[in-house]
């Protein structure tokens, strides 16, 4: 008797995320739908599914520089950026989670407060800054400007995975007659691992997403692929199909990041941290 | 316990010089464009507090901010319930829940003007799934475009969709990280689902939701690029949010003083609100 009642509402809770999904699925399948129309089709009318499949779009982004300039383009500030932003966060996340020193609390939340900064607000100055210093349209531009917000997030991350490591480990190290940077590398780090993997994740998720800086850090030889996209969209009329191949591009990456990661995600949530 | 250990500045050092750099030199850009006025040719000239007198009396400042709080407001009443509702639907074991993490979060990774393109070409009357699915199916005359309306609507259905899934994500983790001990008990007391959710779940859940909170109070409040390339502020100004209306004011028109002082405005109300959930997050963990 119990089972009888037991299994309806064990359906209706295990809808609720498959109708949750289905309708983040939704407009990504309409991008890859509009992906493989031809421009005719598109504007000819509304179709469900692509009548005449073409790869046109893709090939165009593949062979065109300025289009797949772009991508790399991306790839390499991001790239860049979690680099950079990991190296200089772990032995201040390792700082913050082992020693007290003046002003720590101060200076944690001042980091924090980076995160909070709109871009918005910070485009024009940055144009200044980048251009002054020699670094305008370059992907190092972009991968310092990135790390405003990634560098307290990397810190913040990191912090609390290594707070969770006991401190006899270091001390036991230190006893053994460990240096600090050999610690750090061949013991300390492994057992953080989960904790760079996450920090990481975040860091390249930020930087990947981001358009308004990278765009204004930016004209043609460092041009993200973000850019390409609403430069074309704005110059060139209403070539839908490219837009959404470019569009469907950028899922990519990010998709095949999560994927490694996955098991980590919920981990790195559960510290609290993002 | 910590040990005191004024050497660990050292370590701090580079983190400090990386992000003063990016922080410190545009604010101090700022701040001192907020105070000064120019007529071109680089010349300035001290306008102390004029500027920000004239953008907190300034109508459309205030409108902007009524929309920007209205946005940040609505999107907080829908997608926090709807983010613990679904985390509490969501399976705990098994092979589903890499494939529900994962699902779900996808939109996070798609750059913000993909999303703002993606439900721009979703919601076209003519040809989009949706716009064509209102049009033509359900018989409502649905115009993102033209209809100030519709485009709210569109606006606050594409950022649910966007980051209803860090809401999820956050409270789900903080669901598992529950032991069972806890149901067990409940269990043997008789408790019902409601009781078990109420005085067991969501003590348990303040920490995430406080954090959850917060990033979405932040980012919603920060969104620019969706806006823009989704409605790019319109129809008229009614969908110009406060990020969207500074960059018109200093990209477009290059009124420096202005931009600077709302950037100043802006970023101080970021600020505090922030600080608020910061000082009650971590009071809640001291205890």
């Amino acid at each position: 008797m119990d089972g009888l009642r037991f299994l309806p509402r064990r359906f209706w809770i295990a809808l609720i995320p498959i109708l949750y999904i289905a309708f983040l699925l939704l407009p990504i399948w309409w991008l890859i739908s509009m992906s493989f129309k031809t421009t005719n089709e598109i504007l000819g009318g509304f179709s469900l599914f692509p009548q005449t499949w073409t790869i046109e779009n893709y090939m165009v982004i593949f062979t065109d520089p300025t289009w797949y300039s772009g991508y790399i383009n991306s790839i390499t500030y991001v790239v860049l950026n979690t680099v950079l932003s990991l190296a200089v966060a772990l032995p201040a996340a390792y700082a913050f989670s082992r020693y007290r020193f003046t002003g720590d609390k101060h200076l944690f939340f001042w980091l924090l407060t980076n995160r909070m900064a709109p871009p918005a607000v910070f485009a024009l100055p940055f144009f200044q800054l980048y251009s002054a210093v020699g670094l305008f349209d370059t992907p190092l531009a972009v991968a310092l400007a990135h790390c405003l917000f990634n560098i307290p997030l990397a810190v913040w991350i990191l912090e609390g995975f290594m707070s969770s490591v006991p401190k006899e480990l270091d001390e036991t190290a230190y006893v053994d007659g460990y240096s600090f940077p050999r610690f750090f590398v061949t013991i300390f780090l492994p057992n953080i691992k989960a904790g760079v993997g996450v920090a990481a994740f975040f860091c390249f998720m930020f930087s990947w997403v981001e358009m308004l800086l990278a765009k204004t850090l930016t004209a043609v030889h460092a041009k993200p692929i973000v850019a390409t996209m609403t430069r074309t969209a704005s110059t060139s009329g209403y070539e839908l199909g490219l837009l959404a191949a470019a569009g469907v591009l950028t899922i990519i990456p990010g998709a095949i990041v999560i994927w490694f990661v996955r098991n980590y995600i919920a981990k790195g949530f559960a510290l609290g941290r993002v | 316990m910590k040990t005191e250990n004024q050497r660990a500045w050292f370590l701090v050092a580079p983190v400090v010089l990386l992000v003063a750099f990016n922080a410190l030199v545009p604010l101090m850009t700022v701040v001192n464009y907020s105070v000064q006025e120019t007529f071109g040719n680089n010349q300035f000239f001290w306008s102390g507090l004029k500027w920000f007198e004239e953008i907190l009396t300034s109508e459309r400042f205030q409108a902007a901010l009524g929309r920007q709080l209205f946005f940040t407001f609505t999107i907080l009443i829908i997608q926090i319930p709807l983010g613990i509702i679904i985390a509490l639907a969501m399976p705990r074991r098994g092979i589903w829940v890499p494939v529900c993490l994962v699902l779900m979060s996808l939109p996070l990774l798609i750059p913000w003007n993909v999303v703002g393109a993606m439900w721009n070409i979703f919601a076209l009357p003519d040809i989009g799934l949706l716009g064509y699915f209102l049009n033509q199916v359900v018989g409502i005359d649905y115009n993102y475009t033209r209809d100030p309306v519709a485009a709210w609507i569109t606006l606050i259905a594409m950022d649910v969709w966007h980051w209803t899934s860090l809401v999820v994500l956050l409270t789900y983790a903080g669901l598992v990280s529950i032991p069972d001990a806890y149901y067990q008990a409940a269990k043997i007391d008789g408790a019902s689902p409601w009781a078990v959710f109420r005085y067991i779940q969501l003590p348990k859940l303040s920490r995430v939701l406080t954090i959850a909170v917060l990033l979405r109070f932040m980012d919603s409040f920060m969104i620019y690029t969706e806006v823009s390339v989704l409605t790019g502020g319109g129809p008229g100004n009614s969908t110009t949010l406060l990020s969207i209306d500074l960059v018109k004011i200093a990209l477009g028109q290059f009124d420096l003083g202005p931009a600077a002082a709302m950037s100043l405005i802006y970023f101080l109300i970021t600020l505090a609100v922030s600080w608020v959930f910061y000082t009650v997050m971590t009071r809640n963990e001291g205890k």
